[in-house]
């Protein structure tokens, strides 16, 4: 599907290209500058995933991640969605490893909705909008992600 | 000391093995990624802060959704988010709408939805990001709401 996917969008590039060559150009330019950010990320992933399959047996996973895991496995979605660096699509490699070994849904669906909360961004949002903004902003994705996380785990069922 | 030994290169060789592993499993994932990223490369050409600027209307309601929908279809680094913000709120936009659009940047991605789908299950993608579409505006409404109580 994947491929599919990738053909269907170097189709749409060749398409621009008879049509507006500049555009597409300067597109392609863009999104190099981006590959070239994001290959350093996918280092990073792909590192932490052969850790992951190397150290943690799908009994941890279980434990921490898993359907008995509780209020642990909820904190640590949290704080891993909020540690985590890069663009979201990055993680969804590892995120579908850790499924495979036993992680909840819902706990897939809090890490990537705490990706919202960007530590090294937060200066750059109290400059913008101010600090009291920032900081209940941050407490309500929070509990957001926590609904979002429940609600995910009741449609799994 | 031999028996150290054939442990040290038994577990040299498990962990070569797990990255391996993992190369192949990520691999899978590339294509689909890398069409994300030709398809962000678009995006950053073709859509400007002052297009989305000129889309918000004035209308309290209709503006907090629109700015979920754009920030929805929107994607990138999320300090682009907060100057089209800056500039929205000169322009007269909402706080509300303002919010919706920075939290939905972040947490709703249409153009990463194709590789969420491939990698993740289109169920839980889909689930996942219609969701935090509609929640993007319960933050907003709460923070904006509270901040209005307490300021």
């Amino acid at each position: 599907m994947g491929l599919y996917f990738l053909g269907f969008v170097i189709l749409l590039y060749l398409f621009i290209f008879c049509f507006d060559f500049e555009n597409a150009y300067n597109s392609l330019k863009a999104s190099g500058e981006i590959l070239i950010k994001l290959i350093p990320i996918l280092v990073l992933v792909v590192f932490l995933m052969g850790l992951l399959n190397y150290f943690l047996k799908p009994k941890a996973i279980s434990k921490y991640l898993g359907k008995s895991s509780g209020i642990r496995g909820w904190i640590l979605a949290v704080s891993a969605g909020i540690i985590s660096h890069g663009p979201i699509y990055a993680w969804y490699p590892l995120l579908k490893e850790l499924r495979k070994q036993g992680m909840r849904q819902g706990l897939a669906a809090v890490f990537l909705y705490n990706r919202a909360i960007k530590i090294p961004l937060l200066p750059m949002m109290t400059f913008y909008f101010g600090a009291a903004f920032t900081v209940l902003l941050l407490v309500f994705t929070v509990i957001a992600s926590l609904i979002e996380g429940k609600i995910i785990e009741m449609l799994e069922g | 000391m031999t028996n150290f030994k054939h442990a040290d290169d038994k577990k040299q060789k498990n962990l070569m093995i797990s990255f391996y592993k993992s190369f192949k499993s990520f691999s899978a994932s590339l294509p689909v990624l890398i069409g994300i990223v030709l398809l962000l490369g678009l995006f950053r050409v073709n859509v400007s802060p002052q297009w989305i600027s000129s889309v918000f209307r004035g209308n309290f309601l209709r503006d907090v959704l629109i700015g979920s929908v754009f920030g929805s279809i929107s994607a990138g680094n999320p300090i682009t988010s907060y100057i089209i913000g800056a500039e929205l709120l000169k322009e007269g936009v909402s706080l509300f709408a303002v919010t919706a659009f920075l939290v939905a940047w972040v947490t709703v991605g249409i153009i990463q939805l194709p590789a969420e789908a491939a990698i993740l299950g289109k169920k839980f993608a889909l689930g996942r990001n219609l969701i935090s579409f509609f929640l993007a505006i319960f933050v907003s409404l709460a923070t904006v709401t509270v901040l209005m109580m307490i300021g």
